[in-house]
């Protein structure tokens, strides 16, 4: 354990900074045996695809997160108590109004780059939670969550439902009149909740709404439990994709037992490291000229005025989309206690939805009875039942969203609130559907496609008179490297209904089977090498 | 990949789809084959000595603009100051060195990259994977592990031991889960919930001035927010507030349509409705004076006052609760008691007693 990590092999006598370094990297690596570290690490490959980005934004968003948050804490004072704001934002001068409010409102205008940090702060959280939106999505569509993957995948949600929660908790703290009007609807939705909802709320808000802890409760919440938990989560997640190591696509020379990129050391890091700063100077250009969560428009919370086309942070949008589209009047009263299904209702359509998101990697496997390690990503097309079922689930989501906003819809474009819930209502049940179809055949009209292109190349645009006088387009081949990414994929069939080892076929099989003819009997098999070869030959 | 589907490997299920439940992926017998890696193209930078000093050229101007950004930032945070009371001040501050943080990062960011992609070293490297699984031996040595605590401990054997473990663990997180009672005070939240400051004779004012308002002085159409008098010197004042907060419109008498049991609980074409949405509680603010409708701007529910703010469209369940108004002496217009039922959003007790 001796040899620093930094020797080259280089025959040239040391210059003194390689002296120096190999000194370092030998005092360190003495007390830590990093060098092993360093070594199995060091030069580990990861595949390059520009989708595989998204991740990374997402990780370094959180950085940025941590660094302006902390500094943040140094001047936010999560207290509810009332004082009269004496700071230099003078349209507020005067007014009571809590403390939490008070010094958000300094951060803004009486310290020198706090405007920047507060901004930077809440873009981060936005792009965050964007990426990590977008990095499930891509995970989704190219099956990266099969087998190894399937439990980071689900660390993953978890990491997207805590940055939720960092999200809505952050976004209560100012204590301004919009997220005190959020915390509103949270205390009315616990509420509905039966036997224990009215104590959730009673004890989540000390007492009755609006209280005078919620502010300092969340703000432990947000900066000490949640962040503790997401970087553990974080840290698993990581981990487990230097295990797995990355998937790739399938490419010439790539196979589901090799990774083929670059080395960590130096050129990942080089590129992952510089992302990074990207990541981060975009923010700030963006923190410096782009207003967000403007809280001095607002006032300070009073539950009395409310303003007309408030939204809440996009993310949270779905959530308040779901109660929007429940019709009126649904509540029953059994032996005088209260149902309130328009409430109940989405709280509990929402986790189904999420729980499918999270499970559906056990919900594929087991369908399709594939236990096979899967390291090539596939292209959303070789899998149109998953790519559809993602489809539908967008959809589903995005309907939900569009509610959110329902009423901005319903003045921008000129249309009765109520006409724009009811389509609403109605995209909610057909949306989906729709969407699952059309992407199915979407998808195997692009297979088709790709068999198309790899047996008798591509129009070229090119038209030829042939020496008969008749015109031909002439056709091009792909090269073989390019057509190999149209070839490379796997071909199934649908699980066959077979008794089990005591000669019986059980319900839950014939689901099975069932569900596996659906997701996989119209397909499009990869080319061959005999059909290939036929091709050539003409 | 179909070739890869050989039984050998561990960690593939070939073989064990063959015997117990029937395999999905089709070893395609004559795959296509894989092309091998391509030959490597050179960069510009690889073969033309001049493109490569450029390159080295470029990158180090960012570098030094990152220097620079880094400078100008910390000048322009103490050249231009935040004047107390000037907005515009805030907004220079912010972009001023918000524009020096981001050359600064920036700089370093794209110089790297670029460094990474012109000059570094481009070759792309293969590295084997191997099945995430342990080797049969590592798994033996594992498994060998815990036989050998279950031997040593007797955790096995020792059932009794074991399940008062199990039972104490159990039981351990109760004292923390009884810590948290004191998150609130020791009353019970429904008897709360069911009362507001309105009781007989208190004044109805506006908010937010507190002033009392004269019967007289609600015309036909106008609205009112409304609190009741006294409210600002409550010690809990928004908790009040945000049970008790009130609108007030007069109608024209002939468009009320009122429940009989409620006919004494108006005056003269003025009503009183609670102003906190029975859905999940947002202020409902909106009154359109032609329809006599009331709408929440949070999730658009619309209560029709006319008819005793019945739903009409939105998912609130249930009519906003009427307050019973009358007036004193004097003209000012006067709760006759407190709501009936219970303000604001449903919860599971509402309906008890
Ligand atoms: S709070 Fe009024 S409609 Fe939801």
């Amino acid at each position: 354990m001796t040899t620093a990590p930094t020797s080259t092999p280089s025959t040239l006598p040391p210059t003194r900074t390689a002296r120096l370094t190999g000194a370092a990297a030998n005092y360190i690596d003495e007390r830590t045996s990093i060098s092993g570290i360093v070594k199995e690490l060091g030069r580990k490959i990861f595949p390059d695809h520009w989708s595989f980005m998204l991740g990374e934004v997402a990780l370094y968003s959180f950085v940025v997160i941590l660094l302006s948050g902390t500094w943040l804490t140094f001047f936010f004072q999560p207290s509810m108590a009332e004082v009269h704001y004496e700071g230099s934002y003078v349209p507020l001068k005067g007014l009571e109004m809590s403390i939490a409010y008070a010094s958000a409102l300094d951060i803004s205008f009486d310290i020198r780059g706090g405007l920047l940090m507060r901004q930077m702060h809440h873009w981060a959280a936005l792009l965050f939670i964007a990426a990590i939106g977008l990095h499930m999505l891509r995970v989704f569509f190219t099956g990266a969550f099969r087998k190894p993957r399937e439990i980071n995948w689900f660390v993953g949600f978890v990491l997207f439902i805590l940055a939720m929660a960092e999200g809505f908790t952050g976004y209560s703290l100012p204590d301004d009149l919009l997220s005190g009007n959020g915390l509103r609807i949270i205390d009315g939705m616990v509420k509905a909740i039966p036997i224990i909802g009215v104590w959730i709320s009673y004890l989540l808000f000390g007492g009755e709404f609006p209280g005078t802890d919620v502010v300092a409760r969340f703000y432990s919440l947000h900066i000490l439990l949640l962040p503790a938990v997401l970087v553990a989560a974080l840290g698993v997640h990581m981990l487990l994709l230097i295990i797995n190591k990355h998937t790739q696509f399938a490419g010439p020379g790539k196979t589901n037992d090799n990774v083929v990129g670059v080395p960590i050391m130096p050129v990942f890091a080089a590129k992952a490291g510089g992302f990074f700063f990207i990541v981060f100077g975009v923010l700030t250009v963006i923190a410096a000229f782009f207003t967000i969560n403007p809280i001095w428009n607002y006032g300070p919370y009073d539950p009395s005025p409310v303003s007309a086309g408030t939204q809440p942070d996009w993310y949270i949008g779905f959530a308040d989309g779901a109660l929007r589209l429940v019709p009126p009047h649904l509540e029953t009263v059994i032996f005088g206690y209260v149902f309130s299904w328009n409430i109940l209702l989405p709280l509990g359509v929402l986790p189904l939805f999420l729980g499918a998101v999270a499970f559906y990697p056990w919900l594929e496997a087991w369908i399709t009875g594939d236990k096979r390690e899967h390291h090539i990503a596939d292209r959303p097309r070789n899998a149109p039942v998953r790519t559809a079922i993602g489809a539908a689930g967008v959809t589903f989501y995005a309907v939900l969203w569009a509610a959110a906003s329902s009423d901005l819809i319903a003045t921008h474009f000129g249309l009765g609130i109520e006409m724009v819930i009811h389509t609403l209502q109605a995209l909610l049940f057909i949306g989906p559907v729709v969407a699952f179809m059309l992407t199915r055949r979407i998808c195997l009209g692009l297979q088709r496609k790709d068999r198309e292109i790899a047996l008798h190349g591509f129009e070229s645009g090119r038209i030829v008179r042939l020496p008969g006088g008749e015109y031909i387009e002439v056709h091009e081949q792909v090269d073989e490297y390019e057509r190999w990414k149209l070839l490379a994929y796997d071909d199934y069939q649908p699980l066959m209904l077979r008794p089990n080892a005591r000669g019986q076929i059980t319900v839950g099989e014939r689901i099975r089977s069932r569900l596996s003819g659906w997701f996989y009997e119209d397909r499009i098999s990869p080319v061959n090498q005999r059909e290939l070869e036929e091709s050539s030959h003409h | 990949m179909a070739q890869h589907d050989d039984a050998s490997t561990p960690g593939s299920s070939i073989e064990r789809h063959t015997e117990s439940s029937p395999g999905t992926a089709v070893v395609t017998a004559d795959a296509a084959q894989n092309p091998g890696f391509p030959p490597h193209e050179p960069r510009v930078t690889d073969v033309d000595p001049k493109a490569d000093k450029k390159a080295e050229r470029q990158v180090t101007t960012l570098f030094f603009l990152s220097l620079v950004g880094s400078i100008f930032a910390v000048a322009a945070y103490i050249a231009f100051p935040i004047v107390p009371g000037d907005l515009g001040s805030v907004r220079l501050n912010t972009a001023l060195v918000g524009t020096g943080i981001a050359l600064a990062l920036l700089g370093i960011g794209f110089g790297t990259v670029h460094w990474a992609k012109a000059l570094m070293r481009d070759t792309e490297l293969v590295e084997q994977r191997h099945p995430t699984r342990g080797t049969e031996e590592t798994r033996a040595k594992a498994v060998e592990v815990f036989t050998l605590g279950n031997q040593e401990s007797g955790i096995g054997r020792r059932a009794l031991i074991r399940n008062s473990l199990i039972g104490a663990a159990a039981v351990a997180p109760l004292p923390a889960v009884a810590l948290f009672r004191d998150l609130a005070p020791a009353e019970d939240p429904n008897a709360l919930l069911k009362h507001t400051l309105w009781e007989e004779g208190v004044r109805l004012t506006r908010d937010p001035d507190g002033s009392p308002i004269r019967a007289a002085d609600v015309t036909i159409g106008s609205v009112f927010h409304v609190i009741p008098e006294g409210i600002r010197e409550e010690e809990e004042y928004l908790e009040e507030k945000a049970k008790a907060a009130v609108l007030l419109v007069r109608l024209n008498p002939g468009d009320l349509n009122e429940l009989p049991e409620r006919a004494s609980w108006s005056y003269d074409g003025i009503v009183a409705y609670s102003k906190i949405c029975t859905h999940v509680g947002c202020p409902v603010a909106l009154y359109e004076q032609r329809t006599h409708h009331l709408l929440c701007p949070c999730h658009q529910s619309e209560f029709d006052i006319a008819n005793h703010a019945a739903v009409i469209f939105g998912p609130a369940a249930r009519p906003l609760p009427q307050l019973p108004i009358a007036v004193d002496d004097e003209g000012y217009l006067i709760a006759q008691s407190d709501f009936t039922e219970p303000v604001g959003p449903s919860f599971w007790e509402r309906e008890r007693a």
